[in-house]
């Protein structure tokens, strides 16, 4: 397996890769060309003035306020272009489009794993289609750790405590990097894998032979059961806590009198941390699971509760509420939207 | 006219023999040598360190160490050149030496906490020393938590502690500094008289007064939470190890302009001097100094894009990150306008500043690459970013560092070094430098991480051609130690001026008296004047 | 303005105060640089702080629920008594800086052994308050118990509570062997109404260490109190 491109670049084999690769050689060529003015005056300078006889001295030449201003502002000019291109880059690579297929990625001391919402996991190698948008949601079980795909242009923190995203949507068939990208002790630099990206039709053939344990979904509902999340989360709304239909990527109103966007981070806290944000007009009576569950079991509660909300995929809410909620820990609401 | 020099009779090096004398001098001079002698291990060892990484990576397999050894030497590499080498090397040699004589003063403001800010670095390495002779430490020198707090099986509290402890050997010279210029100019010695070498390390003060002490607390939550099991980023307990992200970096990015500023500072010594000529746009290099101080402490999330902070957050810190890069751009375009109509000549010191000024330009370029969100996700904890702050801190700090080192050598000890093998070290070190680094902007852009002990085959090639390099520049920073070592007892005395320099350092003997001047310098009216006489008197030499 | 006793001629110049460092020029400019060089450094202690401030006022945001538990479990009564005893040593210490601007020396002498008594008292007070803190199970770590809701994040805030507070006690220990040489020197009569200086600036330093604690003591024992 490989990713040889051409030898100064990776293969760019995302739907953002080549605005990357020409935003980097806009900068090259900038960088180049004031680099290489530079360098010629100072040599060319060097030697139209070297000093002709002992004694000679330069002449007094204080400054020049037009040169100044000149040599400021353009290079401010260029920044901000090189900022604005930059920004829009950036912007494309963290807004996942609406319609896309998750997958959870679990880093841990030294490998990645990833769970397919169909049921298939993977370690260290990640199977996605061609031609669609691929989201993915990341956390880890330990250390810092980063999960980057260097032809897709895009990486993005596993941070243990919640969950990051990053979304990409592949152009190439093929088999390309993984890279832990955060430095995470021994065997860091073994914590390398890759992305397959295969044609929808073999994709689909691979997720069909894969599976062992039902889907994500399916196996979280066994969990919701077993762990007795039923007993009080009843979907009529009659049991103690409040009922998980329809609240993924809706605003609601907690105890304390502010609003939180109810998205897989909050999920995510609700189950481990449940005092942090009781719901207005329910008791802090759920206990508190940290410790309990692991992250693959997490993510698969998570994707069981996410069927009850079967229109929040298809609408993703604005992003509103981060002024008003406080916690800070909450990235911004990966159920799509603008980010 | 004079056929040869001699050294002065007396001088501050003469002035009292013994180890007592030295160990508890009051002498800003004395107390720079010693810092120059520190340094010079430390550097040494960090050099070693560096050696082990680029002998492994060599090849494409982790054949050569265990890969918890790579990762010990990486970290110990960081650790000793930025805390024990960087940050003191030009404040504390060159800063120390020259500040008060630059000024017309006799000492700094606080000549026993100059003593104390000493010692206080070699308790710091002292304690590096004990974690490295008991396994070394493996965080990386940016220390993450929760790797450090809770992972690590290495030695982090010794190291964390080392680390804390020489901040504060920082925090006082700053201080001192500070105080020194503000309060110990000669009459008549006006701010816009100063030379900007005293610009950059007021600026460079500030910096480390601020920054410094933000780390130091930064440090000691680590510490409490490794040593007694508190939670304060532990994500189990609700911590933020990103919390721990924003703390260290608030300090270590204007660390890294601790690191340069005072090269900048000693560029513009060194550009006046060989050009013969006054600095052009001398009140936009002294501002842009202050600006970079400033700037510096705002945009310390560009180390971060990647964490899992808000995109909002990561557009204000790219525009802002663009906002510091403007002031360095100005330094640069000033330094190259006043080589216009100069009258230049390219001793060792100025070869240095050529040197300096093509590295720094494509270090300085680079980091734009970084500031740009778009391209920075690619090459966030790449080797692009290695070889971006290798161009800064050892294309530029280090050559500014060790250019100054050759400009007042003679001034520091009396003596003359050997031309060529000044010349024949700037060479090795600027061609050597190129081959070690730049290679790694490639490795970056194709996605070599950092920080890896082993990497796919297709990075091999680059690798060994960076590993040649570094061979090369090991041997052009060895040069030096050779012939300073030597010039010390057979260097031609220099006299007070052999560069036919301005600033009021050359207007006393060379080596000083403890006192600096014999008779109260004279101020000028200008900074930086050069009058035919002046450099015609260097050329006695 | 001079009571600069003729010093010895060792170093054939002009007479000066004993006290003037040789790379002065003037007692003005020492006593400026002195107290420059102290305003700085109390700066940067306004960082040092500063950082851990900054941890604890954002997870007292997102965790204000437990942070105000925890806080209803320190002592009200100690830690107000302390509050007023550093507030009073402050006073002590100004009349000591004050005494010594008048040439008083026995004046300061009192007033110095005043300020140190205050400090160790507050410093007792301390040592009473975390000893009851171990035995009750809240000091974070292994041995931490709490059956709250809370408790997890009533970890982070007791890690801070140790931590800040325990740093304060540190300076303020540093501060009263300060005091303690300035103490002896004040007894020795080496302060006079044309030098005082060191006095000055121990009182700055000790001032300086008391305003923090006045910031520590609201945020840590004073969260959501009125209910």
């Amino acid at each position: 397996m490989s990713s040889k491109g051409v030898p100064l670049f990776p293969e760019a084999a995302s739907t953002f890769a080549s605005n990357v690769d020409s935003l980097y050689l806009f900068i090259v060529a900038v960088s180049v060309f004031f680099g290489v003015a530079v360098i010629i005056a100072m040599v060319a300078f060097g030697i139209i003035f070297k000093q002709k006889k002992p004694g000679e001295v330069g002449e007094r030449i204080e400054g020049n306020l037009a040169l100044e201003l000149l040599w400021s502002i353009i290079p401010t000019i260029i920044s901000m272009v090189m900022f604005g291109w930059g920004a829009q880059a950036f912007f494309e690579m963290r807004v996942p489009p609406a319609e896309t297929m998750t997958v959870y990625a679990v880093g841990k001391q030294w490998m990645w794993k990833f769970q397919h919402p169909e049921g298939n996991r993977e370690i260290n190698e990640l199977h996605v289609p061609v031609g669609k948008a691929v989201k993915v949601l990341i956390t880890s079980e330990d250390v810092l750790h980063s999960l980057y795909f260097p032809s897709f242009r895009t990486k993005m923190d596993a941070i243990p405590g919640r969950y990051t995203q990053l979304w990409f949507e592949a152009t190439k068939t093929g088999t390309f990097h993984i890279f832990c990208t955060e430095y995470c002790g021994t065997n860091h630099s073994g914590m390398i894998g890759s992305v397959v990206v295969m044609e929808p039709m073999e994709y689909q053939t691979w997720l069909a032979g894969g599976s062992t344990g039902g889907t994500l979904a399916e196996r979280g509902e066994k969990l919701f059961s077993e762990l007795a999340c039923s007993t009080c989360h009843m979907d009529n709304g009659q049991g103690r806590g409040p009922s998980l239909v329809n609240i993924v990527g809706a605003t609601a109103e907690l105890a304390d009198g502010t609003t939180v966007v109810r998205d897989e981070n909050y999920l995510r806290e609700s189950i481990i941390n449940s005092q942090a944000k009781i719901l207005k007009g329910y008791q802090p009576l759920m206990p508190a699971f940290q410790g309990l569950i692991n992250e693959e079991n997490l993510v698969a509660l998570i994707e069981y509760v996410k069927t009850k909300s079967p229109a929040a995929k298809a609408t993703p809410p604005p992003a509103a509420a981060p002024a008003a909620t406080t916690d800070g820990m909450q990235t911004p609401a990966p159920t799509g939207g603008k980010n | 006219m004079l056929d040869t020099l001699k050294l002065p009779e007396h001088h501050y090096l003469n002035d009292g023999y013994g180890l007592k004398s030295w160990l508890l001098t009051k002498d800003h001079k004395r107390i720079a040598m010693m810092y120059l002698i520190s340094i010079s291990i430390m550097f040494a060892l960090g050099g070693f360190f560096a050696a082990g990484v680029r002998l492994e990576l060599m090849t494409p397999q982790g054949d050569l160490f265990l890969a918890d050894t790579y990762n010990k030497f990486f970290t110990m590499h960081g650790v000793v050149m930025v805390f024990f080498f960087l940050i003191p090397s030009t404040p504390a040699v060159l800063g120390n030496f020259l500040i008060p004589p630059m000024i017309g003063a006799k000492d700094l403001a606080f000549p026993r906490i100059n003593l104390l800010s000493l010692y206080i670095f070699w308790l710091g390495a002292a304690f590096f020393f004990y974690a490295l002779f008991s396994g070394g430490v493996d965080t990386g020198w940016t220390f993450y938590t929760p790797f450090s707090s809770f992972s690590s099986n290495t030695n982090v509290i010794p190291v964390a502690l080392g680390v804390f402890i020489s901040g504060f050997s920082s925090i006082l010279t700053g201080l001192n500094f500070i105080v020194t210029i503000h309060r110990m100019r000669a009459p008549g010695l006006t701010w816009f008289k100063l030379p900007l070498f005293v610009w950059a390390h007021y600026a460079t003060s500030l910096i480390q007064v601020l920054g410094t002490p933000v780390v130091a607390i930064t440090i000691i939550m680590v510490f409490v939470e490794r040593a007694f099991g508190f939670g304060i980023f532990d994500p189990v307990r609700g911590g933020d190890p990103v919390l721990f992200q924003h703390l260290f970096w608030f300090y270590s990015h204007p660390a890294v302009y601790i690191m340069i500023v005072p090269a900048l500072g000693v560029m513009s010594e060194l550009i006046s001097t060989f050009t013969r000529k006054t600095i052009f746009g001398y009140s936009f290099v002294a501002f842009s100094s202050l600006a970079i101080a400033v700037f510096g402490f705002i945009v310390w999330a560009h180390h971060m894009f990647v964490a899992g902070i808000s995109p909002y957050s990561a557009l204000v810190f790219s525009f802002l990150s663009f906002s510091v890069a403007i002031p360095s751009a100005v330094k640069v375009f000033n330094w190259t306008a006043t080589l216009w109509k100069g009258s230049i000549s390219f001793e060792p010191p100025m070869l240095y500043a050529y040197g300096f000024m093509g590295l720094f330009l494509v270090g300085g370029l680079t980091g734009l690459f970084l500031a740009t969100l778009g391209t920075d996700i690619h090459l966030h904890d790449t080797y692009f970013v290695v070889a971006h702050f290798h161009y800064i801190m050892v294309g530029g700090a280090i050559m500014g560092y060790i250019g100054g080192i050759h400009f007042w050598w003679p001034k520091m000890t009396g003596r003359m070094y050997s031309e060529f093998g000044a010349r024949m070290s700037a060479i090795l070190v600027f061609v050597g430098f190129n081959l070690t680094f730049f290679p790694q902007f490639i490795l970056g852009y194709m996605g070599m991480p950092r920080r890896y002990h082993a990497y796919p085959d297709e990075f091999q090639v680059l690798n060994i051609m960076s590993s040649a390099g570094a061979g090369v520049l090991g041997i052009g920073y060895l040069l030096p130690v050779i012939y300073l070592t030597y010039s010390l007892t057979r260097g031609k005395a220099a006299g007070p001026n052999p560069w036919g320099a301005s600033g009021l350092e050359w207007q006393t003997q060379s080596p000083p008296v403890t006192a600096n001047f014999t008779e109260p310098p004279v101020v000028p009216a200008e900074p930086y004047e050069y009058t035919p006489h002046v450099a015609r008197e260097a050329n006695l030499v | 303005m001079s009571n600069a006793v003729a010093h010895a001629d060792a170093h054939g110049h002009a007479v000066h105060h004993p006290q003037l460092q040789h790379h002065f020029d003037t007692m003005q400019q020492q006593k400026e640089a002195s107290t420059f060089g102290m305003w700085l450094f109390l700066l940067t202690e306004v960082l040092f702080f500063g950082g851990i401030f900054f941890a604890y006022l954002l997870y007292r945001m997102w965790y204000f629920d437990a942070f105000a538990e925890a806080s209803r479990d320190l002592d009200l009564m100690l830690g107000g008594f302390n509050t007023v005893v550093l507030i009073g040593s402050s006073l002590t210490m100004a009349f000591a800086v004050r005494s010594a601007q008048t040439g008083s020396s026995s004046g300061t002498v009192r007033w110095l052994i005043l300020t140190m008594i205050l400090g160790a008292v507050f410093l007792g007070v301390k040592v009473v308050e975390y000893s009851h803190k171990f035995e009750v199970g809240h000091v974070p770590g292994p041995n931490f118990h709490s059956t709250s809701p809370w408790a997890a994040q009533e970890q982070i805030f007791y890690s801070l509570y140790f931590t800040m507070t325990g740093l304060h006690a540190v300076h303020m220990i540093v501060g009263i062997v300060i005091l303690a040489i300035i103490t002896r020197m004040a007894a020795q009569g080496k302060f006079n109404e044309s030098y005082h200086t060191p006095v000055e600036m121990t009182g700055l330093y000790w001032h300086f260490v008391d305003l923090v604690w006045i910031y520590l003591f609201p945020l840590l024992y004073l969260v959501e109190r009125h209910n």
